[in-house]
């Protein structure tokens, strides 16, 4: 506990409100406290409108809280500027969304090495080797060279995985990875995000509603109403 | 993914290449811009090297003259036997005071081309019964022929004058019913006359010039003017006929002698020439605009269509300068590939005109120029253009904010 580089992610205080200084203004996360370590498999779970997907988009930088502190690997990041959290997020973070999650222009493969490209501005062999590493490892090698439109949803979620995966980021989040998905697929995607988290250090904070993948995680936080309602360890989860 | 291009490249292309029809549109409404410009400009210059040429053709640059009198006395009292023959309107000639001096020092002035001393008068060709009113001008074959076209409007003989050698019209020869080889009598109002033969006859393309003007040599002019050892004018053409009216002015200061410039005696030719250049300008300016707006509505929409991948692109780590970049170079793209395409397309046009737009004999009815710089020209510009046009939008998707655009 003592140790900072073992701590992943740390949440001070969050509150996150929408339409600040209209009357519509409202407060959907009232000063969320939480702290994620190196390696965690955690499930964000709660009623819908509840604020998990508020939340996943602030500790990914892609929105600001409008109070409290937020680090990633120890770093704080209220100060920085646009140009810092991009390159914060693209270093420590993966995303898997519920939907549309790859660019339809291009290949399963080429989807999995944009975030590389986007980081070092121009392809290379390097790159494409490191693609077709990930994309082995989600099962997909035959289809990499397909266009990630021509894949199954579940196809598609395990390319999701693997572009999450290719930076090697210190968490990844996942916004209803699976809720698009049947039984079976869905089984087989938390699989894979299982393996992965066993075999690195990467942490994983999973939003479901599916109480039965929740389960399969080694901690569940619920939120209720914008509040962390509760955060146990779940020894179900332990083989 | 090909590893030439950089990451804004390899998306831009992809982009455009998905949204097919889209990028298809706007580029065939860019090429058709710029296939309209190329050869609108084409047409013009082409129009305006034509009247250009058909000016200079016939006139010098610049025209020497003796100083303005102030009341110039219509004719010599006194005058020899032909003074009944005479009509009023001959007015005495006066010489460009020393000249010789004129000519040298102009000479050596930077610019300028070609100095040509010349003799102008009037006179009557009497042949027989026929007796026509002719304007003569004296020249200097080696410097005249440099100054004026009249070389390559020769239709039959030479240009090459001596003695008692004359040019006349095309015209006037049918008209008298003589040809090279054949002698004219030649009267002047101040009394010379001479038996001179035909040497060339010339076509300028104009019945007026080719019914009244005759070419003598400089020294039969003199004579026959009466004006031993003085010129009528001093001729002059510079590299650069368009400084015509500086360097006039200049000699005018120098010298304190009547200087004229192409560009003043055409002032109603140089209108025409702006009102072209102005017409032409304002066709480039909505031509442009069109193309402007039309790649930013294209754009527009493609911003929105593709919010959700800028929001997934956002957060897999693009920045928003890439977002930015990728969508002024889309415009950028659509520009230069457009204008390209509508280079090559008014270059078909212009081959297609030069069949079509033709006189019966195999003239061009509109001669066109072309000058290649312009697809340079238009490929910069329409790159430009798209990249303003871009601006817009890909602010617009820079500012995107991410979480709203993936939540969609
Ligand atoms: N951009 C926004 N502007 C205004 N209100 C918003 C905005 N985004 C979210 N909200 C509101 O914040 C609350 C929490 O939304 P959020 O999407 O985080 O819930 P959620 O827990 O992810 O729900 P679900 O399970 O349905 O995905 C909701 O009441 C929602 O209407
Ligand atoms: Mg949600």
């Amino acid at each position: 506990m003592a140790d900072l580089n073992a701590i992943t992610l740390q949440l001070k205080g969050i509150r996150k409100a929408y339409n600040i200084g209209l009357p519509a203004e409202t407060e959907v996360l009232h000063g969320l406290d939480l702290t994620i370590e190196r390696g965690e498999f955690v499930a964000l779970i709660g009623p819908s409108g509840s604020g998990k997907s508020t939340l996943l988009n602030l500790i990914g930088l892609l929105d600001k809280p409008t109070a409290g502190e937020l680090f990633i690997t120890g770093q704080a990041t209220s100060h920085l500027q646009d140009r810092e959290l991009t390159l914060l997020r693209a270093k420590a973070i993966g995303f898997v969304f519920q939907f549309h999650n790859l660019l339809p222009e291009f290949t399963a493969l080429e989807n999995v090495m944009l975030p590389m490209l986007a980081a070092r501005g121009r392809p290379d062999e390097a790159m494409r080797l490191r693609a077709a590493e990930l994309i082995e490892q989600v099962g997909l090698s035959k289809v990499g060279k397909h266009m990630s439109n021509d894949l199954s949803g579940g196809q598609q979620q395990r390319v999701a995985i693997a572009r999450a995966l290719v930076m090697q980021p210190a968490l990844v989040l996942a916004d209803e990875p699976t809720g698009n998905l049947d039984t079976q697929s869905a089984d087989n995607v938390f699989d894979l995000l299982r393996r992965v988290n066993e075999a690195s250090d990467t942490s994983f904070l999973i939003v479901t509603h599916d109480p039965r993948l929740a389960q399969r995680c080694d901690r569940i936080i619920e939120l209720v109403d914008g509040r962390i309602d509760s955060d146990k360890a779940n020894r179900a989860s332990l083989p | 993914m090909n590893t030439v291009f950089p990451f804004e490249w390899i998306l831009a292309i992809r982009f455009m290449r998905e949204a097919r029809m889209q990028t298809l549109l706007i580029m065939s409404g860019v090429a058709l811009g710029v296939s309209v410009i190329v050869f609108i400009s084409a047409l013009i210059s082409g129009l305006q090297t034509n009247l250009f040429r058909r000016t200079l053709d016939f006139q010098a640059q610049i025209v020497i003259l003796p100083p303005k009198e102030v009341s110039r006395p219509l004719h010599k009292a006194g005058e020899g036997m032909l003074a009944t023959l005479v009509q009023p309107r001959a007015q005495r000639l006066q010489s460009v005071d020393q000249w010789q001096t004129v000519l040298a020092q102009v000479a050596k002035m930077d610019g300028v081309s070609v100095v040509a001393p010349v003799v102008a008068g009037a006179g009557f060709i009497v042949r027989g019964e026929a007796n026509k009113a002719v304007g003569l001008t004296g020249i200097e074959p080696e410097t005249y022929l440099q100054l004026i076209a009249l070389n390559s409007k020769i239709i039959a003989g030479t240009a090459n004058i001596t003695g008692t050698d004359i040019l006349v019209g095309m015209d006037l020869a049918k008209d008298l019913g003589v040809w090279t080889g054949d002698k004219l009598n030649l009267q002047t109002a101040s009394g010379g006359t001479a038996t001179l033969s035909i040497r060339g006859i010339f076509d300028f393309g104009n019945s007026g010039m080719n019914s009244r003007s005759v070419y003598i040599a400089l020294r039969t002019a003199q004579s026959l003017l009466d004006l031993a050892g003085g010129v009528t004018s001093v001729e002059v053409n510079l590299e650069a006929p368009f400084t015509a009216e500086t360097v006039a002015q200049t000699i005018q200061a120098q010298t304190g002698l009547k200087v004229d410039s192409w560009i003043a005696t055409n002032a109603q030719f140089f209108s025409a020439l702006e009102a072209q250049s102005m017409s032409n300008t304002v066709i480039r300016f909505f031509v442009g605009l069109t193309a402007a707006l039309g790649i930013a509505s294209v754009l527009v929409v493609s911003v929105v269509q593709k919010s959700k991948a800028i929001g997934i692109l956002r957060a897999t780590g693009t920045s928003r300068q890439q977002i930015l970049r990728l969508f002024l170079l889309q415009g950028a793209l659509t520009g230069l590939i457009g204008s390209l395409l509508g280079a090559v397309v008014g270059w078909l046009f212009l081959n297609a005109w030069r069949k079509i737009a033709v006189n019966a004999d195999g003239t061009q009815l509109f001669p066109i120029t072309f000058d290649p710089m312009l697809f340079v020209y238009a490929a910069v510009g329409a790159t430009l253009v798209g990249t303003l046009a871009a601006l817009f939008p890909a602010l617009q998707a820079a500012r995107l904010d991410p979480a709203v655009a993936i939540r969609g």
